[in-house]
């Protein structure tokens, strides 16, 4: 227990919490007896995998739990009220006014018909906390709190017309709206780009020290907590693992599991040798300017990429990343510029191309859910790039099938029939990396492989990746926002800005200084392990503005 | 007294059918080879009712002409005489067995409403898969021309072109499934078009893929449950409109034997408290709410519904 809040008094208290899930006609327990305190003004932080049962946890806090799910054993205390067994009705008076929710994607959670203003309104004036009008005024002085532009006007914008991080933290001011004793944030910088993801935090830490709220902070993502949370609680199946202040569990966790969470950032690929001059590049992006309607998206993009060599473009969304890979692709025609695979030009679009230049520059997705086509077998989708560019067909077919799945360590017997909703996340994205290897290609295109997936699951995910491309030659691009992914498996990093290339050198260089301002604002960005990172940052960068 | 006694009747209908469906959902398990008595199993009472139910009308189409007790178009007797040992749901407005018509009927109708839809959804579909997969002029070209034939009434449009082209019973089918096309292109155009955005789409086309392997293999498995469902509903509509067709003479052509027009020849019988008419009405009633029992337990399976 942390000191400082030993005297407050408690606000929620959960016992031996117990929550089922509904799979194939019977219940199934995933939180087995979770036990949690919080005491006015505090945040802990709810950290785990997925299918740890965070958000599960968490929207129990409230009472509430996701459709075919049920709460099954444990008491939940919000100030003396036992929750479990509330009526409707004290329910709905505590949810917006007393306990509020700030969800993953803001995009998703608002309600793209109403303007931000209107949707604002709704708790206070449903729960008679305030008028409309008196709400309104309270909302301008939370979006300015919040330090969104405009704050006077940006309330009657409507949640497509403001950007994804202005989004979250126009959601974060609406669930203050009733000042609550308590908010539910479930990943709410999770779906930033880091430089975004600071603002955001930034604000909410800031509003909740000034409301003295108390806070529910739930993230895979250590180094977030790690600014956020007072105490932290890891969470693993539906169990606790451990808990403890922050700075405790930093830096002294007593579980082998949290130990491995901590460590999880430690692959880094091996130095390679620089590659002898006037070796033919496996592909080389020339002069590329390309774009959508009038609009350019690339302007003069221009890199090389060896064989065996992994270059990481990194950026934030918007940067140009993704089109690159398009133009490569050949799904994008450029205006400008042209594509060399192997010294030879590759048409522009892809429906020129031939089968073997298809065959030779393969891609992974960043969603493996949407990448694999959900009604077919395992065997179907990784067998038809082997069948349709190599010509195997019967049992060869099956036998390459098999081997495939070997070299991404899944057991064949097990996998082979299997559809891609029987799998796990990490999986899914290795049934990905096992269609792009079946087309046995020179070149793969590596799509925010990893960003979907937890910590320790990416971790696997780019040893598999690296392990690969030495046994096969194979030539990465590698897309990613995450720098600590560039610092685990590049070997040459591009940085993007604006649809054009700010900077480009190998790994070695890129981490040292000088840095161009741009790269230097994405390094400083990746939160760190160290909780005082963050007051640090700002402290700095506030030092360097005034 | 009376109501009490049909609330009566009709608990007992219920229970009979669902008897009748656990019944045969049992034999079939037992009889059948291993895969077919896997699937029967996850098969809900309504649906093995409805299975049964399919299975009986699709047993009487066949063997129509052995079970029927006279010949479809002979005069047997009097006109509406009453349900006696000889015709046992008595003879229409022209003296004929109504029983014997009602068996050919389910040939005559259930066989061309199954072809209709058919045909409309084989049509539908394809074109609306084309149109969302090649996108552009073709997609544009595709729809435009479904919005023309959409903006026409349909009945009127069907009288019209049964008027030019006459009323054979395949003029009939060709006709009604064209119409019926229209509907069945537009939800497979929507269905798909919100799949062929999805990177699946994208990596198979990356891939070389021909349109064929496109729609065949990586959309319809995925567009297939709400086509399904659509299926069930528009095997209703297609009843409706042969007989309103036949209503308005230009349907199934008498002395055919069909359940629509029986309903209009007999109706007079209703103003004297007389059941019968609403025989046929029944019969295509109970068959299309089969046909939706089954379709309900497909879709449920296909889209991995849970409740």
């Amino acid at each position: 227990m942390s000191d400082q809040f030993a005297d407050k008094e408690v606000l929620l208290t959960v016992k031996g919490l117990k929550i089922e899930g509904r799979a194939d006609e019977s219940w199934m327990q995933i939180v087995n007896g979770v036990d949690l305190t919080l005491r006015k003004g505090e945040v802990l932080g709810l950290i785990g995998e997925s299918g740890a049962g965070k958000s599960t946890v968490g929207l129990a806090a409230m009472g509430f739990t996701r459709d075919g799910c049920r709460i099954s054993g444990g008491e939940i205390l919000f100030d003396g009220i036992d929750l479990r067994h509330a009526s409707t009705k004290t329910l709905r008076d505590l949810k917006g006014k007393r306990i509020a929710y700030v969800a993953q994607s803001a995009a998703a959670s608002f309600n793209p018909a109403h303007k931000l203003m209107d949707q604002y309104c709704e708790a206070p004036v449903q729960h008679g906390v305030m008028g409309r009008a008196e709400a309104e005024s309270d909302a301008v002085d939370l979006y300015r709190r919040m330090q969104l532009p405009e704050p006077e006007s940006i309330g009657f914008r409507y949640p497509h017309q403001v950007s994804g991080g202005q989004l979250q933290r126009a959601m974060t001011a609406m669930a203050m709206s009733c000042r609550p004793d308590l908010i539910i944030f479930d990943e709410p910088t999770t779906a930033l780009d880091v430089t975004t993801q600071i603002e955001v935090l930034a604000a909410i830490r800031d509003i909740v020290e000034q409301f003295d709220t108390a806070a529910i902070y739930i993230t895979h993502d250590l180094a977030v907590v790690a600014q956020m949370a007072d105490r932290i609680k890891v969470l693993l199946k539906g169990d606790e693992v451990e808990e403890a202040d922050t700075r405790t569990m930093l830096s002294a966790p007593q579980e082998d599991y949290t130990k491995s969470l901590w460590a999880v950032r430690s692959h880094t690929r091996a130095e390679q040798p620089p590659v002898p001059k006037g070796t033919t590049p496996v592909v080389s992006v020339r002069n590329v300017t390309a774009g959508y309607g009038a609009v350019d998206v690339l302007t003069d993009v221009s890199f090389d990429i060896h064989q065996r060599r992994t270059v990481a473009v990194v950026g934030e969304s918007g940067s140009g990343k993704s089109t690159t890979a398009r133009v490569i692709t050949g799904l994008l025609v450029p205006r400008r510029g042209e594509v060399l695979f192997d010294g030879q030009a590759l048409p522009p679009d892809y429906r020129r191309r031939t089968r073997d230049q298809l065959r030779q520059a393969q891609m992974i997705y960043q969603m493996a859910d949407t990448a694999l086509n959900p009604k077919l077998k395992i065997r179907e989708l990784i067998g038809r790039p082997a069948q349709m560019y190599l010509g195997l067909q019967g049992k060869a077919l099956t036998e390459r099938i098999r081997q495939l799945l070997d070299l991404i360590e899944l057991e064949p017997d097990d996998y082979i029939d299997r559809l891609p909703s029987e799998l796990s996340g990490g999986q899914k994205q290795r049934i990905g990396i096992a269609r792009a290897l079946a087309a046995e290609p020179k070149f793969i295109i590596c799509d925010e492989v990893t960003s979907a997936l937890d910590q320790l699951v990416a971790e696997g995910i780019l040893k598999l990746l690296d392990k690969l491309q030495t046994e096969f030659d194979l030539a990465y691009m590698f897309i990613t926002h995450d720098l600590a992914t560039v610092k685990a498996i590049a070997d040459e990093v591009v940085v993007m800005k604006e649809g054009k290339v700010i900077e480009q050198g190998p790994k070695s260089e890129m981490f040292q200084p000088p840095h161009d301002p741009y790269t230097e604002l994405l390094l400083s960005s990746v939160p760190e392990m160290d909780p005082d990172w963050l007051t640090d940052l700002l402290r700095d960068r506030a030092a360097k503005a005034g | 007294m009376g109501i009490l006694l049909n609330i009566l009747y009709f608990i007992a209908f219920i229970v009979a059918a669902m008897a009748a469906g656990w019944l045969f959902r049992a034999i079939v398990i037992a009889i059948s080879p291993r895969a077919i008595a896997k699937e029967m199993r996850t098969a809900p009472l309504t649906a093995s009712f409805g299975l049964l139910m399919i299975l009986l009308y699709t047993l009487v189409a066949i063997f129509a002409p052995w079970i029927a007790p006279f010949p479809e178009t002979e005069i047997v007797g009097r006109e509406f005489q009453v349900w006696d040992d000889v015709n046992w749901l008595g003879t229409d407005a022209l003296g004929r067995d109504m029983l014997t018509r009602m068996i050919y009927g389910a040939r005559n109708t259930v066989g061309i409403a199954f072809a209709t839809t058919a045909l409309a959804f084989v049509l539908g579909s394809i074109l609306g898969l084309l149109a969302a997969t090649v996108g552009g002029w073709m997609d544009q070209s595709l729809s435009r021309s479904v919005d023309v034939l959409m903006a026409i009434p349909s009945l009127i449009f069907s009288l019209l072109l049964l008027t030019i082209f006459g009323t054979s019973v395949l003029t009939l089918i060709i006709v009604i499934a064209i119409i019926d096309s229209t509907r069945v292109f537009r939800l497979a155009r929507s269905v798909s078009v919100t799949i062929v955005v999805m990177d699946y789409i994208e990596a198979a086309k990356l891939r070389g893929e021909g349109k064929w392997h496109l729609i065949t293999r990586e959309i319809l498995p995925n567009a297939l449950a709400p086509l399904v469902a659509e299926f069930g509903l528009r095997f209703c509509f297609v009843f409706l409109a042969i007989s309103a067709l036949s209503f308005l003479g230009l349907g199934i052509q008498p002395p055919t034997a069909d359940w629509g027009s029986m309903v209009k020849e007999n109706a007079t019988l209703i103003t004297f408290g007389d059941i019968t008419p609403l025989l046929p009405a029944g019969a295509i009633a109970l068959l299309t709410v089969s046909v939706n029992f089954v379709v309900d337990w497909q879709l449920h399976r296909a889209s991995g519904l849970k409740e």
